[in-house]
């Protein structure tokens, strides 16, 4: 298999992704979407969650780094997003208790600007909470990243002024599509793709591996570190307010620890530090998330009526999370990766023994 | 006393036993000397089951011992004295000691051998209440040795007990390892000094990455020319 | 203020404070015997209260039989995840044992949800516990200095175990150094059982405490005093019993005075422990009586 042929093979996909996007979104020459919009939803839910995982899966997969922020992240790149993006009537609506803070009250600006300030906002919050914590090691670092993220999102229902507080915030424009959130996950793919295979993703290995030799062998491993850190905030921020544009409402509540648990748990099933594993867990958890939605839905069979469990499919995301920890810790893909030659020699390999 | 066959060893993706086999016999002193990661430590902390083995056998008197707990292990009477002492400083001398009785009931005579273990190093006794992590090296070693002593142990393996001590020291443990094997003790010692250990010792086995390249008796293997150059440092 | 207030404030900072230390102190042991941030600690405290409800409300039990058997049923589960979900990864790296560990406290928490459902329910008082003493002009529920009276004894209880005893010293043995401790036949095993016994018991009494004192229960009410309570055993110094106490006080009574002294911050009080971490990891990270941990290779 030579490089061109890789080359080529990663076009056509890219282009029957585009296809089948601009289908799904608009029809393509006549042919209605196949798909309705409640699907659509969840192939944006699932976009969306593959670029979140894979900016968790950086720092906490492929640095060694175990952080617990990453809904603190997202918060920020949501609130930026929704502030920059409403309009003044909207806001006006919202900030019924206390009014918005100028100049929010009056600006609006476009989507993508919108988006690019809350991924830049959310980095820099990242840059500001890695350089004290990221000295810190292993469930240290889990512990204050989380608190961070608690304190993000206490000053968030606090800062009644700039978030309306615990109310939260409606009728955030519905901006996000396919094209958005496939764009968002194909960028964050190829950003960590060609990050890994660079000397920086050498060295984020080298440090996940053993610090004190990654240090040793001239690796500034802080550096590295942050840098890690502050992409993944950046991603995180991004991904929090495609999601925020898509969901169309948020409040502090959303961005407690289970969010980031759920993210965890498409790193962790995917196996820490393979992008292709975060990529096919993301898909499966937002799936079964939507799947096992009947669970908590009350039931009726005949005559016998089930009442809804709300509840019940976290338990099972628990459940999911301990089995694979337990019994299968390197998740679906350990450290391995997706490539052309591995399917297409494992396929002439098959053909060869038929 | 102790048999070892075949015996190797897998840590992580390294072999560092490569089929060793040994013997210890009763009231004998054996050493092992060999260089840093020829596999002396590994093979004393498999068979106390720190280590568990890739395959081999370990039979001590008869019963063996490849997959048994640490403590069924030592309650079988084998007992190790770990590198680098290993006391637990913040228990003071007197726990450790107790410590080192922690599977005997027998609650009398664990007073005896306290006071016996006291009259091998009346600096123990002199200390008793003083936290383990405030004496000095060689206190440490006592304390270690004695702690070993307490499980009454029927072969008392060491791993470099001259370790970090001064020379002048170092003679007073191997005088004590005479003494307790005087008394009737099995010994199994890991050794960097390699001289001291052999001139002691009843049987001698030279180790080197993992396999057993020499063995004879301890003066033979004095007089053995390899051993001379390799391990005493003679040209 | 006056100083009535204070003395009432801080005699419910102290009241809190015994609260937080109570429950840092499972915390702390188990970190200091296996080095994990045992995230479902927190929740075992929900689960005691709700076993307490139930036992009232369901089985008629008379409450301080409700509490006993709350405390032993919460024991057993305590130990029951340590056996399930955190000693196969005995050999595992550290953090995989932590994602263990978040599972498990999210497990509890949704089955929380499944099984007790989400509204909060209303805690039994006995009347001892809310009759108001006035010492002075201050006035003071019973459960106030209660609190601090049961922590005060288990403490006392817990030293005796730890230094006056076979397994409290074997406890502080496996603590220090694992593989030593197996050369002195001490069975591991059994000496970290017996340490997540001792801690989720303490966890069991402190959340029958917690729904005492916050007698609004609910799947969740175990999460953020679980968060604090382990904030106050890292300020305290991690690993070490009096440390956790002090953690606990200190978190307690600084919380407290906080509202009690700006108002308009009442609003931060959650985040006060996790600014106090923070702090405290930049500052003095082995905590205010901690010694120095060398991390285990």
């Amino acid at each position: 298999m030579t490089r061109k042929n890789n080359y080529l093979y990663t076009l056509m996909a890219v282009a029957a992704l585009a296809v089948v996007v601009a289908w799904a979104q608009t029809g393509l020459f006549g042919l209605l979407s196949p798909w309705d919009a409640y699907t659509v939803r969840i192939m944006n839910l699932c976009a969306i969650n593959i670029g979140l995982g894979l900016a968790l899966n950086l720092v906490n997969g492929f640095t060694g780094q175990f952080s617990l922020g990453h809904a603190g992240f997202m918060a920020i790149g949501a609130y930026t997003v929704a502030l920059l993006a409403m309009s003044p009537a909207v806001k006006q609506m919202n900030f019924f208790m206390v009014p918005l803070i100028a100049p929010f009250d009056k600006i609006q600006i476009s989507f993508w600007a919108g988006i690019l300030w809350g991924g830049l906002l959310s980095a820099f919050f990242g840059f500001l909470i890695g350089a004290p914590v990221l000295r810190l090691r292993g469930d240290y670092l889990a512990i204050a990243t989380l608190g961070f993220a608690e304190i993000i999102r206490v000053v968030i229902i606090n800062v009644k002024g700039l978030t309306n507080g615990a109310l939260g915030l409606k009728g955030i424009p519905v901006y996000t599509n396919l094209w958005w959130t496939t764009a968002y996950a194909g960028l964050t793919v190829l950003l960590m793709v060609r990050l890994i295979k660079s000397s920086y993703g050498r060295a984020l290995k080298a440090i996940r591996e053993d610090e004190i030799a990654a240090q040793a062998m001239g690796i500034d491993v802080f550096y590295h570190k942050m840098l890690a850190f502050v992409l993944a905030a950046f991603i995180a921020g991004v991904g929090g307010g495609l999601q925020a544009s898509l969901i169309g409402s948020i409040d502090p509540a959303m961005y407690k620890l289970p969010l980031t648990f759920q993210i965890l748990l498409m790193v962790v099933l995917g196996g820490m530090g393979s992008i292709t594993g975060t990529v096919i867990a993301a898909t499966i958890v937002t799936a079964l998330m939507e799947i096992l939605r009947f669970v908590e839905s009350p039931l009726t069979l005949g005559a016998i009526h089930l009442p809804g469990i709300p509840g019940m499919r976290m338990v099972v995301f628990s459940l999911l999370l301990i089995v694979v920890t337990l019994f299968y810790s390197h998740g679906l893909m350990g450290d391995k990766e997706f490539s052309w030659d591995l399917l297409f020699s494992r396929r002439t390999k098959q053909g060869v023994t038929q | 006393m102790l048999e070892i066959k075949d015996l190797h060893v897998h840590y992580g993706g390294i072999h560092a036993l490569k089929g060793i086999s040994l013997t210890v016999p009763e009231g004998k002193i054996v050493t092992l000397i060999g260089a840093n990661g020829a596999g002396k430590s590994t093979t004393l902390r498999a068979i106390c089951g720190l280590v568990k083995p890739t395959s081999g056998s370990i039979v001590f008197c008869g019963e063996n011992l490849v997959g048994e707990k640490t403590t069924t292990i030592i309650k079988k009477g084998i007992t190790m004295v770990p590198e680098g002492r290993r006391v637990f400083p913040d228990l003071t001398v007197h726990e450790n000691l107790i410590l080192g009785a922690y599977a005997r009931q027998d609650h009398q005579a664990i007073e005896e051998d306290i006071k016996q273990v006291n009259t091998l190093f009346p600096r123990l006794l002199e200390r008793r209440d003083q936290l383990a992590g405030t004496l000095s090296g060689g206190e440490q070693q006592m304390l270690a040795v004695g702690r070993a002593l307490m499980s009454r142990p029927r072969l008392l393996m060491m791993d470099e007990p001259s370790l970090g001590l001064a020379p002048v020291l170092v003679q007073d443990i191997f005088q004590i390892i005479r003494r307790i094997n005087n008394d009737g003790m099995t010994i199994l010692l890991i050794e960097q000094n390699a001289k001291a250990a052999l001139e002691l010792a009843d049987y001698g086995y030279v180790l080197e990455t993992g396999s057993v390249a020499l063995a004879g008796t301890g003066k033979d293997l004095l007089a053995d020319d390899r051993v001379r150059k390799v391990y005493l440092g003679e040209s | 203020m006056t100083a009535t207030e204070f003395l009432q404030h801080l005699a419910n900072g102290v009241s809190l404070g015994s609260l937080y230390a109570l429950i840092a102190i499972g915390y702390t042991m188990v970190y200091g015997i296996i080095r994990l941030v045992n995230f479902a600690h927190g929740d075992l405290l929900m689960v005691a209260a709700y076993i307490a409800f139930y036992g009232i409300l369901l089985f008629s039990l008379p409450w301080p039989l409700a509490f006993i058997v709350a405390v032993v049923l919460t024991t057993l589960i305590g130990v029951t995840i340590e056996r399930v979900a955190y000693r196969p990864l005995r050999d595992a790296p550290r953090i995989t044992v932590l994602i263990s560990a978040i599972g498990v406290s999210f497990l509890l928490e949704n089955l929380g949800l499944v099984v007790f459902g989400g509204r909060s329910k209303a805690f039994y008082v006995p009347p001892f516990f809310a009759a108001i003493n006035h010492i002075g002009e201050t006035a003071v529920p019973n459960l106030v200095w209660f609190i601090p009276l049961v922590t005060v004894a288990l403490l006392l209880i817990l030293m005796h175990l730890l230094y006056r005893t076979r397994i409290g010293m074997a406890m502080r043995a496996v603590a220090r150094d694992l593989d030593t401790a197996r050369l002195m036949a001490i069975d591991v095993d059994q000496v970290i059982s017996f340490t997540f016994m001792v801690g989720s018991s303490l966890a069991a009494i402190g959340g029958l405490m917690w729904g005492l004192k916050f007698p609004q229960i609910n799947p969740l009410m175990g999460a953020m005093p679980g968060l604090k309570c382990f904030i106050a055993a890292v300020v305290g110094g991690i690993g070490n019993i009096g440390g956790a106490v002090v953690g606990g006080f200190v978190l307690g009574v600084g919380e407290i005075l906080l509202v009690a002294f700006f108002p308009e911050l009442a609003g931060y009080r959650d985040a006060f422990a996790f600014i106090l971490l923070i702090l405290t990891l930049l500052i003095r990270p082995t905590g205010l009586l901690g010694e120095r941990v060398a991390e285990k290779v």
